[in-house]
């Protein structure tokens, strides 16, 4: 990878290229789908009880509730 | 479905990598040799040099595209949304439009929340870049740039600066001064520079590096203070049209998509493509990294959104319907990631499930295509931006 934009590099370069990074991907470690799954899940219920967008928060506790911004004249 | 065929007189561990499969009796430097036809395909795929053709090395491409999909679908044992089948389903949300911001002229490209959660930045087509007060309306600076399309901008993160750029092939950085007076232009610092348009840009940790894609193909690490270029990301064969760090706790990692349709993640301190994701039928127009820092989902003109899971290497997910026909130009996550935000070219949000994979609810108000989506660093808001020249923040 002699670090070129694809526009400068040949058809055949182009395609060399992408059979190398092919070749590398080949062999990357992975992990079944149904384990990585059930992680996130346990990721996202650690976190839904706190997620502003899913719960609401009180109006007294929201910035965007009431007045649509005003300035105050003191 | 078979590239090739042949007599299997043998069967048994292979000489090379010890898998019991149907084997090919060869001779390697003279020597009779017995390897399985994947090892067979590796090996004959080293010495690339002489007779290569451009059929020979699409046909090489093709046959390893379809190991790497077996070698992935090995791994494929349920969905997510199976997995996902016996928690609970989101309860009803109540997000409404809680503010509109009025003030550009044209087109509105892009935005970006500050850290303090109520400033943002907005890019527009008229060449101004806007920093608001998302609380009381008020516009805090306004910037003209020297183009029109400022496709990009970005905050930095200690919120003393902006970085912006679009048709001028560049990424200037702008610092923000107290003093209203003053005039911001003046102080503009060029630090990235492609040889086409800046399609999207993010201040690393600090405010003193930037990552760029542009339709030049490249991605690219710049140090501000001297515009130097750090690190340069090649492996897009057509535009790059959006780039996402990975949450800081997760190590230095990007991902990017483009017009190749290739979603790709880099290691910022190699330059290397580690992943390649490539299921999408058009355009990327937005990728983002889920909170977990394990995944990331990617939006696209072809009308759908897609989760990739970067420890099983494979798309884990697609949010789609029948009804939805139009391109998504943007998304984000909420802060738990249960729900997936997405900006359409039909000019509206739609809230996805994640792990369910259905729509639980949709944002309607915008007058355009909406053109960027983001949620605020605490979680509280979302705020798009649209083709109808308005922002809207949305609780």
């Amino acid at each position: 990878n002699t670090g070129r934009m694809a526009r400068d590099m040949t058809d055949k370069e182009i395609l060399k290229m992408e059979l190398d990074q092919l070749k590398k991907e080949v062999s990357t470690p992975r992990t079944p789908v149904g384990a990585n799954c059930q992680e996130t899940i346990s990721f996202v219920e650690g976190l839904a009880a706190d997620d502003p967008l899913i719960k609401g928060v009180p109006d007294d506790k929201n910035p965007y509730k009431g007045d649509k911004g005003g300035c105050i004249i003191t | 479905m078979c590239d090739q065929t042949f007599m299997a007189i043998t069967f048994g561990p292979c000489d090379n990598c010890s898998t019991t499969s149907p084997l090919m009796n060869i001779y390697i430097k003279n020597e009779p040799t017995n390897y399985c036809s994947f090892c067979v395909e590796m090996m004959a795929c080293q010495g690339l040099l002489k007779g290569e053709t451009l059929a020979s090395l699409k046909n090489e491409s093709e046959s390893l595209k379809k190991k790497l999909e077996e070698e992935r679908a090995k791994l494929h044992d349920v969905e997510l949304h199976q997995v996902a089948e016996k928690i609970e389903v989101v309860s009803a949300l109540s997000i409404k439009t809680r503010r509109v911001l009025k003030g550009h002229g044209n087109k509105v490209l892009c935005m970006d929340w500050c850290k303090d959660k109520r400033r943002l930045v907005s890019s527009s087509q008229d060449g101004k870049v806007i920093v608001w007060d998302g609380f009381t309306l008020n516009k805090e600076h306004a910037v003209p740039m020297p183009c029109t399309w400022v496709m990009a901008c970005a905050y930095a993160p200690s919120g003393c600066a902006i970085a912006c750029g679009g048709l001028d092939n560049k990424c200037s950085v702008y610092p923000l001064s107290l003093d209203k007076n003053e005039n911001l232009a003046a102080k503009k610092k060029s630090v990235a520079m492609h040889t086409n348009y800046l399609s999207g840009c993010t201040f690393t940790n600090s405010d003193m590096q930037i990552l760029t894609s542009s339709g030049d193909g490249t991605c690219a690490l710049w140090d501000v203070e001297s515009g130097q270029l750090l690190q340069s990301f090649h492996g897009h064969t057509a535009d790059v049209l959006s780039l996402d760090l990975a949450p800081s706790e997760t190590g230095n990692t990007f991902v990017s998509g483009g017009c190749d349709k290739k979603a790709n993640v880099w290691d910022m301190r190699s330059g290397q493509n580690v992943q390649s994701f490539e299921t999408h039928e058009s355009d990327i127009n937005c990728v983002k990294y889920y909170p977990s820092g394990d995944a990331f989902a990617s939006a696209s003109d072809d009308a759908t959104c897609r989760l990739y899971d970067l420890r099983a290497d494979r798309e884990v997910a697609v949010y789609q319907k029948d009804s939805i026909i139009f391109g998504v130009s943007s998304l984000d996550f909420s802060l738990s990631g249960r729900l997936l935000f997405g900006g359409y070219n039909d000019y509206t949000i739609n809230i996805w499930d994640v792990l369910k994979g259905n729509r639980v609810s949709m944002l309607f108000g915008h007058e355009n295509r909406v053109s960027t989506v983001k949620v605020s660093p605490d979680g509280t808001s979302v705020c798009s931006a649209s083709w109808d020249n308005t922002l809207r923040i949305w609780a």
